[in-house]
């Protein structure tokens, strides 16, 4: 395969970015450099492979399509920063970790199973009184759960900056 | 058998161990395969672990070990 190498400087370059990003909207980063950058690494080496910045520690299809979920941010890292205490590489942690004084665990994996992919969860709300009616859709983040009444999802979220493709249809 | 990515830190950090350990292991980077291959070394990974997550490490087609457990991954191999 001839592609270029990424190099060290892209990598501080990128690194620079996500952790004035992160910590800009309330994230932090892991605060193991070289760990991170090795992260880094790899999510730049998918941005080369695939076009865009797939997790590095999940196998992306390379079809955009089924690999939004998987697009870091992904979808799951609130989640698991809420529950384990960082996302499933670990680039983004709580806290106690970002500090020392929590170590990080092994996480598991919350991405459904292939064979589980693209079915969509349906919630069904049960309520006694009628389903008020908006004037306007409300959809939502995927990525930070932001929400938002407009006729259209916004091109990129205010809050965490993911893309539109990102959104869903919440109410 | 290791099935790894070669993009994440916790397939490359399960692979260290295992050299460190001296430990005789096959490794497959699954993201460097294509496709009927890799399919192939999905359909084995989801055997052993249904997530078909990365590290899986499959040991003496016995039991598997998902993800870098260090503590588990020592304790198996120190008999």
């Amino acid at each position: 395969m001839n592609v270029p190498e990424i190099t060290e400087m892209a990598i501080d370059a990128a690194y620079r970015t996500l952790k004035a990003d992160a910590e800009k909207n309330g994230y932090r980063l892991n605060p193991d450099g070289d760990f991170v950058k090795n992260l880094i690494r790899g999510l730049l080496k998918n941005e080369q492979r695939y076009g865009y910045r797939a997790c590095p520690c999940r196998l992306a299809s390379g079809k955009k399509d089924e690999d939004l979920d998987i697009v870091c941010p992904c979808d799951y890292r609130d989640t698991d920063i809420e529950e384990y205490g960082a996302c499933y590489c670990a680039l983004y942690v709580n806290e106690a970790i970002s500090t020392g004084k929590q170590k990080v665990a092994p996480i598991p994996e919350r991405r459904p199973p292939r064979s589980e992919r693209g079915k969509t969860r349906v919630v069904k709300i049960v309520s006694t009184t009628a389903t008020p009616v908006f004037p306007l859709p409300v959809w939502r983040c995927k990525v930070c759960g932001y929400l938002c009444a407009r006729e259209q999802p916004p091109g990129i979220c205010p809050i965490c900056k993911a893309t539109k493709e990102r959104f869903e249809r919440f109410v | 058998m290791l099935y790894a990515l070669s993009t994440c830190q916790w397939c490359h950090k399960t692979k260290v161990l295992l050299e460190e350990l001296g430990i005789a292991f096959d490794y497959d980077y699954v993201d460097l395969l294509e496709g009927k291959e890799q399919d192939a070394a999905l359909d084995e990974i989801e055997r052993w672990n249904r997530s078909g997550s990365f590290p899986t490490l499959v040991i003496d087609n016995k039991r598997a070990i998902v993800g870098f457990r260090e503590q588990e991954i020592r304790e198996a191999f120190a008999a």
